[in-house]
């Protein structure tokens, strides 16, 4: 397993942990990164929000030059936002060579040329298909017995293009956490949106969808995230939220390379625990409580 | 009711160039069924539903579409358009309205607008996204001083966790500015 690595501009910074992470849990399953060299921000939504070509270009700039690296064609994402918005282009491209020609019009200013022919996959698709639960399994030293987990997988790695989950209602983390040896909690909040950015513009609205999801969140140990913006509304407002809905709604939230490497024996300090916004002392008290497989 | 600010839409008359039409070509097909404002999750915030604002397009009710917040609101969650029974690209229609509301600077979108112009600032500057520095360049657009305020608390807790460090808006090396320019004077006449 060989992919074309393309991190995102969270991942350099507020959302640390999930670089870290993936990086350690992909390595310790045997799978091979390379980072795209010299790639550069996919647009977010905020180029979407204010010019055309710019959304499309922003993203083809990365494709074109991991189409030029080569060694795989494969491009891994983490964040669901970036995965989006190279997948799109990926899939206009395919139909519409008018698209591509203004596309690579823009491209040209900088020497670069796209041909079309990379695939991008998100990291949640990698461990779903690639991996699978049966290399989970294999692999799980420290297994995460006694833990529920609420699978959240947010919208845009679900939703338009339905790659390899069910868009309305998506499973594919079920019998990944179940290798891992945690319960999963039964919840239909997994592929309901979390606000995106309206946590910075409109906040009011965005606590309400954040609230609404951290509700059905209870009972569950911690719930784990597949996108840095889902992961940061959902851990870093929860005592706001709390204090309004006049409940504690606190709960650890995690990306899903954390809790998976976990299960694979890394350290808290390996998957970078301590970089997270939330987690509750009761859950670090139940990893730590879970006894490793004898071998 | 609205301020006016630089650049305005001229809301006079059907005159000018039909920014619009584009829009409209992507939901010329709604049957107006609703679907959309079904599985909108930000629809409880909105004035006027999705499907409504599809009948505002259609119609060429400029001045109501851009007085209302509705396409502000939406979040790109997909689900419209996973579930349009038509198969219209209605977050795409959401998105090129937003784009309207920016090329021509509409108050009511103001602040959405001032917040993607910052963040596409720091890319066009570094390549990639500066987190403090965007967040930075927002407050300064806004020029309101208690906006800062909001994002205090979580702006040092993830300082101190060392995830982010602050970033005094800077020039950069323009990593992406032929880029920018070239997408621009492609906008300009396409």
């Amino acid at each position: 397993m060989k992919y074309l690595y393309y991190p995102g501009c969270s991942l350099e910074g507020s959302a640390r942990e999930y670089d870290l992470s993936t990086r350690a849990f992909l390595t310790a399953i045997g799978a091979e990164l390379v980072e795209i060299e010299d790639w550069t921000c996919c647009g977010a939504s905020a180029a979407e929000a204010v010019s055309q070509n710019l959304a499309l270009a922003l993203p083809a700039r990365n494709l074109a030059l991991a189409e030029k690296m080569g060694g795989s064609n494969e491009i891994l994402v983490p964040c669901s936002a970036c995965y989006l918005n190279l997948k799109a282009v990926e899939e206009k491209v395919k139909h519409d060579v008018d698209l591509l020609d203004r596309i690579n019009s823009i491209l040209a200013v900088e020497g670069l040329h796209l041909a079309g022919r990379v695939r991008v996959r998100h990291l949640l698709e990698v461990i779903v298909r690639d991996i699978g639960p049966d290399l989970i399994a294999k692999k799980t030293v420290q297994p995460l017995e006694g833990l529920s987990i609420a699978p959240y997988y947010g919208c845009q790695c679900l939703r338009p293009y339905s790659v390899f989950d069910d868009p309305e209602a998506p499973q594919s983390m079920t019998p990944i956490l179940e290798a891992a040896g945690a319960a999963v909690h039964h919840w239909d909040m997994g592929g309901k949106c979390c606000g995106a950015s309206h946590m910075n513009t409109k906040m009011a609205v965005g606590m309400e969808l954040v609230r609404s999801i951290l509700s059905r969140a209870r009972g569950a140990d911690a719930v784990v995230t597949v996108c840095p913006m889902c992961q940061m509304n959902l851990e870093a407002y929860q005592g706001k939220i709390s204090k309004l809905d006049g409940k504690n709604l606190a709960v650890t939230v995690l990306y899903l390379p954390q809790l998976l490497g976990l299960a694979l024996g890394l350290s808290e300090q390996e998957v970078r625990l301590d970089l997270n916004l939330a987690v509750t002392a009761g859950f670090q008290q139940k990893l730590r409580h879970s006894e490793p497989v004898p071998a | 009711m609205t301020t006016k600010v630089k650049g305005e839409i001229d809301f006079s008359d059907g005159a000018g160039s039909d920014d619009l039409a584009p829009v409209r070509k992507m939901v010329q097909a709604c049957i107006q069924c609703g679907t959309c404002t079904g599985s909108c999750p930000n629809e409880f915030a909105m004035d006027a539903t999705p499907r409504r604002l599809w009948r505002l397009v259609l119609s060429g009710q400029k001045e109501e579409i851009f007085q209302s917040k509705t396409f502000s609101l939406c979040s790109a969650c997909y689900y419209c358009t996973l579930r349009c029974p038509r198969g219209l690209p209605l977050t795409e229609a959401m998105g090129a309205l937003k784009q309207i509301a920016a090329r021509e600077g509409l108050s009511q979108y103001r602040q959405s607008s001032l917040f993607y112009k910052s963040f596409l600032e720091s890319v066009r500057r570094h390549g990639r996204l500066r987190e403090m520095e965007f967040m930075t360049l927002y407050f300064n657009a806004m020029k309101n001083p208690l906006l800062p305020l909001r994002f205090a608390a979580l702006g040092m807790k993830l300082m101190l966790k060392g995830k982010v460090a602050l970033q005094i808006p800077s020039k950069g090396n323009g990593a992406l500015a032929a880029l920018f320019r070239k997408a621009a004077e492609l906008e300009e006449a396409p």
